[in-house]
């Protein structure tokens, strides 16, 4: 079938639509290189108060510092991926337009939204994770396997981030307006995916119960299989049956939503 | 002056009224806005639920730190943060129409959009600020009474200052708004933790070239009787005025190179 070629091709324009904006994605490097200053400082204070909190030492927290700055646009921590995109279509009612489309409407989105998690961890990820590996100290692995390993971790962690946003975004079908989701999407982005501080650091069962929420298949657990702080068939199991649920819920709101959906402003 | 005061008043009272249209949304964001500016704080309590100290510094005394830099950010943002999106309407052309209507510029841009959910960071820090005074061993006097007050507005004109000359800086580069968020979001960050934390150097920067050290670091310390950063003098803790005059003049001046340099994009 012909319409498989529609994906990559999807991606592709998801891909090049964010590379246009040369100056922007510069602007961005330099504000996660900033963040990310003040947040290797804190994280060194904490960690000299408190040796092998988490079962980090003080470089690995270093490195966890910029691996979350390196990823924060890729896996779109506070939204601003498709879905801002998505919400706005439901709302004018454009939707219906997507819906007469022959292809998958999830798959679409994904392709679209893989095309720009690709050019932000490279256009935007890169550069601040290489200044800081230069900069201070750091816990990167020597060997390529643990490099490539890591790699199948962050596309299952972008799978989950996907999916997440996909949940939130399809609720507009119901609530419309999309800033309360836009909030809640970001709260619980940056505190569960543990952006402010890594969830192993999280006291009790507090932490026990972030570790176990789907967020923590984003930064935590490709964080922990690059540093070798995790088996790995434990943390592809963990991530793998996140983003398997996760994209089957969104597919079952998407038909439920799709049943009832009232065409906006028609 | 007098006539830009008058024109923010206005277009802001007129965003307003618009924003009360929708009353329980507004209650919603506003609520919203209150989680997600706490959500530093919690990280911070959650640092402190490992650790008596950070950089040498206790719960509560972190806790002054982030009120004074957390509500005079919030002024600072409930008043110029629409600054910020001057970049957009530069690229789109509407940034013409401002030029043409008999009111200040800088009036108009600051209050377009005018957004009062903002209410909620200030909310949030001022208070975590009561509950640090409170916590805070600090030996009052009458000066130090009257230090807490000027301290939040010469912040709040320190931090507005930053958005001002943000906005001039858009007028040269469009797209990079982004940069400016490394100053004004990532300085009230940088200032919730005690400057015992950050690098030598790092501290010579916001102190000497962006002073933002005196929006907290030096009023803090003078308020907690420690050491200042960098052993600056006795007085420094009260040049914070001046700091916030020169800092305003500085932006003034940006803004005012910047809005000659402005070409409209002809759209």
């Amino acid at each position: 079938m012909g319409s498989w070629r529609v994906y990559p091709a999807v991606a592709a324009g998801g891909f090049r639509r964010y590379a246009t904006y040369r100056v922007a994605t510069a602007a961005g490097v330099f504000t996660n290189t900033v963040f990310g200053l003040i947040l290797v400082y804190t994280y060194l204070a904490l960690w000299e108060a408190r040796p092998g909190l988490g079962g980090y030492d003080q470089a690995q927290a270093v490195t966890y510092v910029w691996l979350g700055q390196a990823l924060f646009a890729m896996l779109a921590v506070q939204g601003g991926g498709f879905e801002v995109e998505l919400m706005e279509r439901i709302r004018t009612g454009e939707i219906a337009v997507d819906l007469y489309r022959p292809v998958d409407m999830q798959l679409w989105w994904l392709a679209n939204d893989m095309g720009r998690a690709v050019f932000q961890l490279l256009g935007r990820g890169v550069v601040p994770f290489v200044l800081g590996a230069l900069l201070f100290p750091s816990a990167l692995p020597a060997e390529a396997a643990v490099w490539a390993a890591f790699l199948l971790a962050l596309l299952l962690a972008m799978l989950v981030s996907f999916a997440i946003r996909y949940l939130f975004a399809l609720s507009a079908f119901w609530l419309l307006d999309g800033q309360g989701v836009a909030q809640a999407l970001m709260v619980t982005g940056l505190f569960c995916s543990g952006m402010t501080l890594p969830l192993n650091a999280f006291p009790g069962s507090l932490g026990e119960v972030v570790q176990a929420l789907p967020w923590a298949a984003q930064l935590q657990v490709p964080a922990d299989v690059l540093m070798g702080e995790t088996a790995l068939l434990e943390a592809y199991v963990f991530q793998a049956a996140w983003a398997v649920a996760l994209l089957a819920a969104g597919r079952l709101l998407q038909s439920a939503a799709t049943r009832r959906v009232v065409v906006q402003g028609g | 002056m007098v006539e830009g005061l008058r024109a923010y008043r206005m277009i802001a009272g007129m965003w307003i009224r618009s924003t009360m249209a929708y009353r329980a949304s507004f209650v919603l964001t506003v609520c919203g806005n209150l989680m997600l500016t706490g959500l530093d704080f919690v990280a911070i309590l959650l640092m402190f639920s490992q650790v008596d100290a950070l950089g040498g510094w206790t719960l509560p005394e972190v806790a002054l730190l982030y009120g004074l830099s957390a509500t005079s950010f919030g002024i600072a943002q409930l008043a110029f943060g629409s600054v910020g999106s001057l970049g957009g309407r530069v690229r789109d052309g509407s940034f013409d129409t401002l030029l043409v209507r008999p009111a200040p510029v800088l009036a108009q841009v600051a209050a377009d959009r005018f957004a009062l959910r903002r209410l909620g960071r200030g909310i949030q820090g001022a208070a975590v600020l009561g509950w640090a005074l409170v916590a805070t061993d600090v030996d009052w006097t009458v000066v130090k009474v009257l230090l807490v007050p000027v301290t939040l507005v010469c912040g709040a004109v320190i931090f507005g200052s930053l958005f001002v000359a943000g906005g001039a800086f858009q007028f040269l580069a469009q797209d990079a708004a982004e940069v400016q968020n490394a100053f004004t979001y990532g300085g009230t960050t940088l200032l919730q933790y005690p400057p015992t934390v950050f690098g030598r150097d790092l501290v010579r920067g916001v102190t000497f070239v962006l002073p933002l050290a005196f929006v907290n670091w030096v009023p803090a310390a003078h308020l907690l009787a420690r050491p200042y950063p960098l052993g600056l003098p006795d007085g420094a803790a009260f040049a914070a005025p001046l700091v916030a005059v020169v800092c305003a003049a500085l932006a003034g001046a940006a803004w005012r190179a910047g809005l000659r340099s402005y070409r409209s994009t002809g759209s």
